[in-house]
């Protein structure tokens, strides 16, 4: 079997939807593969999202979101406890989304779009002419599809296989991936106000703990910790721990699992014919975790880039550079940034962290941005922090 | 050989985003491993679960 059209995405997260949507109104033929039965599950994902940038986006859908916070709470090794409010948060809090009703509902306006989804359709290489990339082979049910395309967007998430296939070395360092476990937990403990984040190294060397609330006493409990520092099974047995000590009496509804890319910015995430978005293209905040909106962000580039390039028809690298110029330019600078945090942050003893967060505790930060908050940091522990001097001024 | 317990697995593919030889394939519900592993045992210790092992 085989089939053609412009712009061929492969996978249905949401910059894959989002890549296809702008591509198809664009007035693209685009073919949508997601190599699972259902888009949007299971969840590998904690869920948060800031509203302000959603919202420039799309508009959110009322059952997309499980609930709103009033901001973030974040915990010192020690118990000491700072609050952020929700509009200074930062990008990752705001709205806690329901990811398979999301990710459903963004493959939905793809498909309004134009954009032709595929489910249990799964890319196993590039179809190549004369060395170039000119659409992918498929397993589809089962059975092989080729699908011819000049574009291929690679938004194959974590696994990031279409990149590493064109070229492109996304296999990430140990150091450079967190490796996690949530629980879908109801206990009376829960905070439904708030999105809290546990710092310490014996709880999660090297990343956090988290818990986002999805509604009445129902939160998603989860960490994340560096690769580096893992081991067979760690992630699950240190949620296990940290479940004992704060949710002893928690039920747990849901298991979740996955390795959130923390790299930085990659070299190129474009190649002939060939553009990468989301954490294919390791875009997810590296102090963070967060990648929802960048891949979003990067999706619609993509697609709008896709469609000047197919009317250009330049589909080279070189045709393709408005879009790396500009995912570096909207989003690789704060992703740059947060790199040189989570390599600063991931060396922090836990005298460290109570010092940082206990310096904050007679300060009016409710009201500051994270640039803000630095800036104070800064003031009241320039010893502690002189190597991220550059960064906060 | 590397070896994956379906048992344990949760098939999240972060394995496959860290293997320097991509020798693996996160397929829907269960991990192919390919001719091209090297049995480096990377992908093991980020395992969340641990259904990772390299036997010998």
């Amino acid at each position: 079997m085989s089939m053609k059209c412009d712009v061929v995405v492969v996978g249905a997260g949401p910059g894959g939807s989002m890549a296809a949507k702008a591509a198809a109104q664009a007035g693209l033929r685009v073919a949508l593969l997601e190599k699972r039965q259902e888009v949007g599950d299971p969840v590998r994902c904690a869920e948060g999202v800031g509203k302000r940038v959603l919202s420039q986006m799309v508009k959110p859908e009322p059952e997309w979101i499980a609930a709103e916070v009033k901001g973030a709470r974040i915990y010192a090794p020690d118990g000491t406890s700072i609050v952020m409010s929700e509009d200074k948060g930062g990008a990752e809090v705001g709205y806690v989304l329901e990811r398979k009703v999301f990710d459903r509902g963004l493959a939905m306006e793809a498909a309004r779009a134009g954009a032709h989804v595929m489910v249990k359709t799964r890319a196993i290489g590039l179809l190549k002419k004369d060395g170039a990339p000119c659409g992918v082979s498929a397993m589809r049910i089962g059975e092989p599809l080729e699908i011819e395309a000049p574009i291929v967007i690679g938004a194959d998430g974590v696994e990031s296989k279409v990149g590493r296939w064109a070229g492109i070395d996304t296999t990430l360092k140990l150091k450079d991936i967190e490796t996690c476990a949530q629980f879908l937990v109801t206990d009376t403990r829960v905070d439904d106000q708030y999105c809290e984040f546990f710092l310490g190294n014996s709880i999660a060397p090297g990343g956090y703990v988290w818990s986002f609330p999805k509604g009445e006493k129902l939160a998603n409990v989860g960490l994340g910790i560096l690769g580096s520092r893992s081991k067979p099974g760690e992630a699950t047995r240190l949620l296990g721990e940290f479940m004992r000590s704060h949710f002893p009496n928690g039920k747990v509804l849901e298991m979740v699992v996955g390795g959130d890319p923390c790299a930085g910015p990659i070299e190129s995430a474009t190649a002939d014919g060939v553009m990468l978005v989301g954490d294919a293209a390791r875009q997810t905040d590296p102090l963070t975790g967060g990648g929802i909106l960048t891949a979003m962000q990067a999706g619609m580039i993509a697609g709008e880039v896709a469609a000047k390039a197919i009317s250009s028809g330049d589909v080279s690298r070189e045709g393709l550079k408005e879009y790396e110029d500009r995912w570096r330019s909207d989003i690789g600078k704060g992703l740059a940034r947060s790199y040189e945090f989570k390599e600063f942050f991931v060396k922090l003893t836990d005298e460290d962290l109570n010092q940082l967060i206990g310096s904050l505790k007679r300060e009016d930060i409710a009201k500051m941005d994270l640039r803000g908050m630095l800036r104070v940091l800064f003031r009241l522990n320039p010893r502690l922090l002189w190597e991220l001097r550059h960064l906060v001024v | 050989m590397l070896t994956v317990n379906r048992y344990k697995c949760c098939y999240c593919g972060a394995c496959v985003g860290v293997c320097p030889t991509c020798a693996l394939e996160l397929v829907e519900t269960f991990i192919e491993v390919s001719a091209d592993c090297k049995e480096c045992g990377i992908c093991t210790k980020i395992c969340p679960v641990g259904a990772l092992e390299v036997k010998a």
